[in-house]
């Protein structure tokens, strides 16, 4: 196995009324997207600002390349805040410039507009873009110093689905150059399409950490039942199944989809919108912590 | 070690942020000069038609000589002869006096009132011994003219550095600038060097209008006066960013930056001159350093002193710059704790 670009050794964030992180430790190989997830108050973004270096750990320790975070690692680093202000007045170019001209290295200017098709868009004020466009910008900048390790924080939160899977082919274009990617989101579809490995925070601890698919596979049966919660009724419960409650649906998890189905028919339990898929991320986070992955 | 490409990145931005905020550029030219234009229509009326001649002793003896006998003369005891022909250069007074066998008078030979008074002074004293000395008169507007450039330059200094940086903290710009490898001394010295500059620009342009409008001429050297300016600029941004360092609410940032701008806008000598006041005030004043741009600004424009006289004002201000932009790098916060 390669020696991780960055390693993260038992984190610890405690603030006077609560632990944000509670002993983390994980590292990621050169070349992964490797994904964090978890709902609000999980401790996902706290670790990843331990992470970038904005935030001191109360205890443990951040690693990029075998040392602690340093010059090298400012130099090297690519960030997407989940919500970044630019500075007033300025074009998209000019706001390019401004980072570029922070770091000793870097892709030119120019080069950065094209990777983020941004090219339309260099003489406006960055004030004036859309959510995509500004999301579009804020990956130029992440990108300009040609970084070898880049943090994507909720990257695509609050964007339109065609904006959405437009930054998600970007990210994918970056990927394909090898480069490692820290990636923290709420979208599973995000997550399934883009990480080659994740971990799940809650409260603060990792539940679970692996590829997505073997996850899944290490979970689940092969296929989820699904029902409306309303027509779902109590004495079915008693049912010998693997039940799940979200908010507005019953989850059944089974790998004898003939037998379950038998089961639910001889307790006259309404089919009309049963709903039959197999299992995804988000029911994996459900399976482990008992509490639905949403914004 | 200064990253001077990183500085000059920030420098360059902040820049054309401000230049393209065309409101707060209009609004930062045209405050001043309306004042100047407004307290030169009060203060640019005639003199009052008293001839003020001063005698240099303790106290005024009327019956020591029958010039102090005449009417419409304001006689002045002047004990510190040096002050006094200080005053008589000014024309804050007509003409000087010593009493003696034969009396002694220095006029203003530059001086319409003082070449009456001195008619006044041979008809009664023809023996009077004539010294001359020359000097334009020193109207109130002369001296309020530094005040008033002084005065700008504190507002631009303490406000418009500590709020842009209050505004990029909470707005979370100096968060992502943090993920950089851009240092909090280089942030503030390229704050500090682009409000420099502006500020510096837009008092030269001030004082050029200004100066043409009241017809003012400098009595030192303007290249002086420059140095000055920028110095007390570095001085009082640095300031300003000792407050916007640390913290993140603007009411306490606002009222921390009134803290420190009314004492020296009633302590500076901005509008009325500390003389004669309390030792205690005069040494609280000095404190400021807009104290020392206005006293320095004041001896060059008004006195024509050079480098040497106006030497201590410079250091202090070039060592308080320092001294606070170090104090705002030590204590600098790049987000909302």
């Amino acid at each position: 196995m390669s020696t991780p670009i960055i390693e993260v050794r038992d984190l610890v964030k405690q603030y006077p009324a609560t632990t944000a992180v509670a002993g983390v430790s994980f590292s990621v190989p050169p070349g992964m997207c490797f994904g964090l997830l978890g709902p609000n108050g999980a401790g996902k973004t706290t670790t990843v600002e331990i992470m970038e270096g904005i935030l001191p750990p109360t205890t443990g320790e951040v690693r990029y390349r075998g040392e602690p975070l340093g010059a090298r690692f400012r130099e090297e680093a690519g960030i997407l805040f989940q919500r970044t202000a630019l500075q007033d007045f300025l074009t998209v170019r000019q706001s390019i410039a401004l980072f570029r001209g922070l770091y000793g290295r870097g892709l030119e200017v120019d080069e950065v507009i094209r990777l983020c098709t941004l090219e339309k868009l260099a003489g406006r004020d960055a004030r004036k873009l859309s959510g995509g466009q500004q999301q579009r910008l804020l990956l130029a900048i992440a990108l300009v110093n040609d970084p070898t390790l880049l943090f994507l924080d909720e990257p695509t939160t609050g964007l339109d689905p065609q904006a959405r899977r437009n930054f998600w082919e970007l990210v994918r274009a970056i990927k394909a150059q090898r480069k490692t990617i820290i990636l923290t989101t709420h979208y599973m579809e995000e997550a399934e399409l883009l990480c080659d490995e994740i971990v799940i925070l809650d409260r603060g601890r990792i539940v679970a950490q692996g590829a997505p698919r073997r996850l899944l596979r290490d979970h689940f049966a092969e296929v989820l039942l699904e029902l409306p919660r309303q027509e779902f009724p109590e004495r079915a419960r008693t049912l010998p199944l693997k039940i799940i409650d979200t908010s507005d649906r019953v989850e059944i998890t089974t790998d004898d989809l003939e037998g379950a189905l038998r089961t639910l028919l001889d307790a006259h339990v309404p089919l009309t919108n049963l709903r039959i898929r197999p299992a995804n991320l988000e029911d994996l986070f459900l399976e482990l912590t008992g509490t639905e992955l949403r914004p | 070690m200064i990253g001077v490409r990183r500085l000059l990145a920030v420098l360059h931005a902040r820049n054309l942020e401000f230049l393209r905020d065309r409101s707060t550029l209009v609004f930062t030219l045209l405050l001043p000069v309306m004042l100047v234009i407004g307290l030169s229509f009060v203060f640019g009326g005639p003199e009052r038609p008293l001839f003020k001649v001063g005698v240099l002793a303790a106290r005024i003896a009327r019956e020591a000589h029958p010039f102090l006998h005449e009417r419409y003369i304001e006689f002045i005891a002047m004990p510190e002869r040096n002050q006094a022909l200080h005053k008589l250069t000014h024309q804050q007074i007509d003409l000087l006096l010593e009493l003696g066998q034969p009396p002694v008078y220095w006029v203003n030979t530059d001086s319409p009132k003082g070449y009456i008074v001195e008619k006044l002074l041979l008809a009664a004293a023809p023996d009077a011994h004539r010294q001359p000395v020359t000097g334009a008169a020193l109207r109130y507007i002369d001296w309020l003219f530094p005040g008033i450039l002084g005065m700008n330059m504190m507002f631009s200094c303490l406000f418009g550095v500590g709020y842009v940086v209050l505004r990029y903290r909470k707005s979370g710009f100096l968060k992502r600038l943090h993920a950089t490898p851009l240092s909090a001394f280089e942030f503030l010295s390229a704050q500090v060097l682009s409000r420099m500059t502006l500020i510096v620009f837009v008092t030269v342009i001030l004082y050029v209008g200004i100066a043409a409008i009241i017809r003012f001429h400098s009595a030192g050297s303007i290249l002086l006066l420059v140095i000055l300016a920028i110095l007390g600029a570095l001085s009082m941004i640095a300031l300003g960013l000792t407050v916007a360092a640390r913290f993140s609410s603007e009411e306490l940032v606002g009222g921390m930056l009134n803290l420190l701008t009314w004492p020296m806008m009633l302590l500076s000598g901005i509008w009325f001159s500390l003389e004669g006041s309390p030792p205690w005030v005069q040494w609280v004043a000095h404190i400021f350093p807009l104290t020392h741009v206005l006293d320095g600004a004041r001896a060059v424009m008004l006195d024509g002193a050079g480098l040497a006289q106006i030497a201590p004002n410079l250091l202090f201000l070039a060592a308080t710059a320092l001294a606070f932009l170090a104090f705002g790098a030590w204590s600098f916060r790049w987000r909302i704790d």
